[in-house]
């Protein structure tokens, strides 16, 4: 068993976090390779202003038309962006492990604050499978794919709920979790998890369309 | 995952279509598609299908989706799921029976109207990847008739409706003559070099809509303006071409059109109140030709009159009594921001504005637009029943009060009245200069 915690917390985490990061900054760079070579007229369309006004709209709750027509989705989807992101970056046990690792800390959220934000977040997982099996518009558009993506973030969390609170084999799902983890890090640039990459990127051009050509709102 | 059967009644028949799939095979297809998406897109389209999280929240923007009961096949994202996605899974290799398909849903089920992207968390450009498909179909010959037929008059006439070069100076000159039975100074002055402003209009004017050539006429006469249209071709500003992806002949209209203007050297193109030419001349045309704005500046219609009457250039005699609801056309509200310039003219002109609920950038299209309304007879009511919404939203109008819809777009009228006729609504349907010809001040008839 020590073998197996040394390798996934070893070169498997050194491979997880390189293929997120390498897999990332590839992903980015081909774009902006396909925008220079095939579409050069988006960098001159592209406005500073207007890609924040887009962007700053969409990323506060209710602050577009659409967020008001979904309110429960709205608060799932906020609530589970903001957790999915914050909960590992302030989680005390990971800041430790950075810590032994590269000597850098910082601070980190009480583990009871955290132990909820990782309950939204299986909970709104648990809300977004529904929604995909239950709304018609959206089990249309599903493919396995998508549960398969759902799935690869529902996990790390699931599994560092249950090892925190040591209620199966301490051991084993430890090292699920962080198994887990590092699939779902190696898997975001090379999925439609990509979105956390890319998103922010169609936002503003969209934003910077709407503002600079057609001179109307995009939300 | 059993899926939903799509509500519709029977297929509608198009000869186009059907000839153009008659001859295809699968190999042929697929060496199309994929020469299209290899060749001709880039990073919009990868990264959109890279970014898209399948959530549908995209769905609700639609007129189709809402008037068939929330029919997922109508959805946005449905749309790009029976088209697109299918083709690049399959690498393109999809048969006749798909292009069939995918024919109808790009060409006569989506107006390209951009209300989903206004909706799509990412800002995906939905109506982008509509017209992808419309560009394979367009490539593949299997564009449907009447809108391929509308393509062919472009490229041989340079105007959408087959006018003879000798129909549009003998059209001015008639218009001219009835008009100087009410002002006999009043002149159409054809190819007049250094005008301020050449005036441009859409084919169907001088085809069967020659009334609002001299209601322009009377407009530019009173408010003294020093203006021309052309004699050549380049008069013509619209463009089907732009909606079926035959995007070369996009460009030599264009070409033309701005040619035509710089030719006659004049500072300005004014054009009548139409939406589609407003989106080739301002957004689409010009890009194709690697202009990033019009090299002359392009006023549309409800600018220029909002212009005149701000500038007191035309008085109002007496407002229009009757309560008027603004119908928004996507490509110049939407597209060019003109809603508030639209309200202040409707204002301006009328007693009573009641406004539509959902107004300006956020109005639901006519379904006539994007070149649905041109493909003609057999897709009719493929967008009548594609907009029950719209028929609920005028009827919400005229229960509060509004006798008079008025809306600065050719494609919005047709498409509008055959709604207005279809659910019996009731509303009188005109164009900003039908109302501001009978109410400004004109000189005395001698």
């Amino acid at each position: 068993m020590h073998d197996v915690y040394s390798f996934v917390t070893g070169p498997l985490a050194w491979a997880a976090f390189l293929l997120f990061i390498g897999g990332s900054l590839f992903k980015l760079g081909w774009m902006l390779h396909l925008v220079a070579k095939k579409e050069r007229f988006i960098f001159t369309y592209m406005s500073w202003r207007y890609s924040f006004r887009s962007i700053l709209h969409w990323i506060m709750p209710f602050a577009t038309t659409n967020w008001k027509l979904h309110p429960v989705l709205t608060i799932v989807t906020f609530a589970f962006h903001l957790c999915l992101l914050a909960t590992p970056l302030f989680l005390l046990s990971h800041i430790i492990l950075w810590d032994e690792a590269w000597n850098i800390r910082w601070w980190a959220f009480p583990d009871a604050l955290a132990d909820v934000m990782t309950v939204v977040v299986i909970l709104s997982c648990l809300f977004f499978l529904i929604r995909r099996v239950q709304q018609p518009e959206v089990r249309f558009v599903t493919s396995t794919s998508d549960f398969i993506i759902l799935a690869i973030v529902a996990m790390p969390f699931i599994t560092g709920f249950i090892a925190y609170h040591q209620w199966f084999n301490y051991k084993v799902s430890f090292i699920l979790h962080i198994l887990s983890g590092e699939v779902m890090l190696a898997a975001i640039p090379f999925t439609r998890l990509s979105h956390m990459i890319l998103s922010p990127f169609t936002r503003a051009y969209m934003g910077s369309e709407f503002g600079g050509v057609r001179h109307a709102k995009d939300w | 995952m059993s899926e939903p059967v799509k509500q519709e009644g029977a297929q509608a028949l198009d000869e186009g279509i059907e000839a153009g799939i008659s001859g295809l095979t699968t190999e042929q297809i697929a060496s199309v598609i994929n020469e299209v998406i290899d060749n001709e897109t880039g990073a919009r389209l990868k990264t959109y299908v890279d970014t898209c999280v399948h959530c549908g929240l995209c769905s609700e923007a639609c007129h189709f989706y809402l008037s068939h009961e929330k029919d997922p096949h109508y959805s946005p994202v449905g749309k790009v799921k029976q088209t697109l996605w299918e083709m690049l899974r399959k690498k393109g290799r999809v048969g006749p029976a798909f292009i069939k398909n995918a024919a109808i849903i790009a060409h006569t089920e989506c107006n390209l109207c951009k209300r989903c992207a206004q909706y799509c968390p990412f800002g995906i450009d939905i109506a982008y990847l509509m017209l992808v498909v419309r560009r394979i179909i367009h490539k593949l010959g299997v564009t449907p008739l009447y809108i391929q037929d509308t393509a062919h008059s472009h490229s041989v006439t340079m105007n959408q409706m087959w006018v003879k070069g000798d129909e549009w100076p003998d059209t001015l000159q008639w218009q001219e003559e009835e008009a100087q039975t009410e002002i006999p100074t009043l002149r159409i002055p054809l190819d007049k070099e250094g005008a301020d402003i050449m005036y441009s209009v859409i084919a169907p004017e001088p085809k069967f809509q020659a009334q609002l050539i001299y209601q322009m006429a009377v407009i530019m006469d009173v408010a003294g303006v020093n203006w021309t249209m052309p004699a050549t071709l380049g008069w013509d500003n619209s463009d089907m071409a732009m909606y079926t992806g035959d995007n070369e002949i996009m460009g030599r209209l264009k070409r033309t059109h701005y040619e035509t203007a710089q030719r006659l050297r004049v500072k300005r193109i004014v054009m009548g109140e139409c939406g589609h030419a407003f989106r080739s001349v301002y957004d689409m045309g010009n890009r194709w030709l690697g202009w990033k704005m019009p090299p002359i500046p392009m006023v549309h219609a409800i600018d220029f009159y909002h212009e005149l009457l701000s500038q007191g250039r035309i008085k109002i005699k007496q407002k229009y009594p009757e309560p008027v609801t603004l119908h928004d056309p996507c490509n110049v509200v939407r597209g060019g921001g003109l809603g508030e310039k639209l309200r202040e003219v409707a204002h301006a002109m009328c007693e009573t504005v009641v406004e539509m609920h959902p107004n300006r950038e956020h109005n639901y299209c006519c379904s006539a637009g994007g070149g649905v309304i041109n493909c003609g007879p057999p897709f009719k009511m493929t967008r009548v029943n594609g907009n029950r919404v719209k028929a609920e939203q005028l009827f919400a109008a005229k229960t509060r009060g509004a006798k008079t819809l008025i809306t600065p777009c050719h494609n919005c009228h047709s498409g509008l009245h055959d709604i207005v006729e279809h659910f019996g609504i009731g509303l009188e349907i005109k164009f900003i200069s039908d109302i501001l010809y009978e109410i400004i001040e004109k000189p005395e008839a001698t």
